[in-house]
């Protein structure tokens, strides 16, 4: 594994390996020197072309909770708003000797492009790309799952029921869970108003209901999503009060959900749209808990990314004839 | 596997621990760390991965018959502060567990199985030195085979033993390998040592 991009890419093993390591990495938060020297002379650069606070500052602390080096790039104020394109950005960022490149950029596929481009040697971690993925969301999901529902090493989420409701259309978050859920075996089901859900949905590893109601009392773990207005060009839904009432999570139906089920939120949340106050403050739901272990998991994705032989630590000279 | 290509057979290796002389070692062992640390008080027993970890089992049990108080025992897991790590793909992490106690003040006994070169200890004192500030450090290992690459030596050494580079100490226990022994033999090159990598860092495919 070099790149990751997206949740599709993870095997059952790649994944479960990468949730395991972020078990042992989370013990370094109880540390009084919360540091290790793994990444010590790697550069990381977070390149990020569309606003995020969370998802950076999250891998910004698992980097230097790893000792490398830490470039921020925010496109705001930078050479992309003179017109700068991709490749170049790309480039420049090569020739700077970058070992790693996080990327959030508005293009679907933008990471997909530098990953298989040669514009750069090292390794490109997709942090959110349009409405495509985003696989450390995915995993940060599935760790907090595991950890409620399975806990253990080398456990995976078999036979667990998780319901994704809200803004599927618009969601990467909802993307790269189904993929990386399915790969764990989940089952997942997604709930939104036919409006907000993508073309091709029935070619997708779920199953599609409109009505959260019937869906609560088999669901282990509840998602919800933020309605994306940013990324709405049209009237998706007739009001906002509507679609709370028919898709909004609230304490009567937090109350039908099973004893054991978690409500989840990749955040940013939007209260009393989505989710009221009542269930986003009950101890149910997972939102902070979720934000550790994003850096967790992200701690494990660098380390298995660069903390062990890569690319650019092979001399290129060598041809495989040579070796055997 | 290309081994059989080798002009030279490698020679199978032969016994110089049984189980029993293992058992031996960790008694005796056991009783010097009562004797210089005064009734190991303060110890706390640190076995590092993999085997580390088993001989400090043993060597704990031993320790709560002899001075019938619990000895506090943990793991510790080296990987990220190894200084080969960029000669190999990332590897899995394993579980580091530190007492409830903590370390800080306490007389830390580091175990290990082999020791050679001295950098998996020089990485466990850098581990050690972000967990806390023990009163001081102790090395136990069941077998020093020389060769130090860096200024460490160990302060229970359950046999010294003699080697040339070209050899391969084995140490198997029953907890992971079925029976306990310690075996030399001809080092397999196949199975690419951080000696062997660090000599030519393209692993074979």
């Amino acid at each position: 594994m070099r790149h990751l991009v997206s949740a599709a890419d993870l095997s059952r093993d790649d994944a479960l390996l990468l949730l395991d390591t972020a078990e042992e990495l989370a013990q370094l938060s109880g540390r009084a020197v919360k540091k290790l020297p793994t990444l010590r002379g790697r550069t990381v650069v977070n390149l990020f072309f569309e606003d995020s606070t969370r998802t950076k500052t999250s891998f910004e602390v698992a980097e230097k909770r790893l000792s490398a080096d830490v470039v921020n790039f925010a496109a705001k104020g930078s050479s992309v708003s003179k017109g700068e394109s991709l490749k170049d950005t790309a480039l420049t960022l090569q020739a700077m000797g970058a070992d790693a490149v996080v990327i959030r950029h508005h293009a679907s596929g933008a990471p997909a492009r530098l990953a298989q481009s040669d514009w750069l040697h090292g390794s490109v971690i997709n942090a959110g790309d349009g409405t495509h993925e985003h696989p450390t969301q995915a995993l940060l999901d599935a760790f907090t799952m595991r950890r409620h529902l399975n806990p253990g090493l080398g456990h995976d989420l078999a036979g667990r029921r998780v319901t994704i409701v809200g803004d599927i259309l618009h969601s990467r978050v909802a993307r790269s869970n189904v993929l990386l859920l399915n790969t764990l075996g989940a089952e997942v089901t997604f709930v939104a108003p036919p409006t907000l859900l993508p073309i091709g949905i029935e070619n997708w590893p779920c199953e599609v209901s409109y009505d959260l109601d019937s869906t609560l009392a088999k669901t282990d773990a509840v998602m919800m999503l933020r309605v994306q207005r940013e990324r709405m060009n049209a009237a998706f839904f007739p009001t906002e009060r509507e679609y709370s009432r028919r898709y909004g999570l609230n304490g009567n139906r937090m109350a039908r959900l099973p004893e054991h089920a978690i409500v989840m939120h990749p955040g940013p949340m939007v209260r009393g749209m989505e989710i009221t106050a009542e269930v986003a403050d009950s101890p149910r739901c997972t939102v902070v808990e979720q934000v550790a272990n994003g850096v967790s998991i992200r701690m494990a994705v660098l380390y298995l990314l660069l903390g062990g032989a890569t690319l650019a630590d092979t001399p290129r000279t060598e041809s495989p004839e040579t070796v055997a | 596997m290309t081994a059989s290509q080798d002009s030279t057979q490698p020679r199978p290796p032969h016994q110089v621990l049984d189980g029993a002389d293992i058992s031996r070692v960790i008694t005796r062992i056991a009783h010097e760390i009562v004797e210089r640390a005064k009734g190991a008080e303060d110890v706390v027993l640190l076995g590092i991965h993999t085997r580390g970890v088993h001989l400090s089992r043993r060597l704990h049990a031993r320790l709560t018959q002899i001075t019938g108080r619990e000895i506090p025992l943990g793991t510790l897991d080296i990987t990220m502060y190894r200084d080969d790590l960029r000669l190999k793909p990332a590897r899995a992490l394993e579980h580091t567990e530190i007492p409830s106690g903590g370390i800080d003040g306490k007389l830390v006994i580091l175990v290990d199985d082999v020791l050679f070169s001295g950098r998996t200890i020089r990485a466990a004192l850098d581990a050690l030195g972000d967990i806390g500030r023990p009163r001081a450090v102790q090395l136990a290992v069941l077998v020093d085979r020389g060769h130090r690459e860096l200024p460490i030596r160990a302060d229970y050494v359950g046999k010294n033993l003699p080697t040339s580079l070209r050899e391969a100490v084995q140490v198997r226990l029953s907890d992971s390998d079925g029976h306990d022994a310690v075996l030399v033999g001809d080092r397999d090159y196949a199975a690419r040592s951080s000696q062997a990598l660090a000599a030519d860092p393209i692993p074979a495919p």
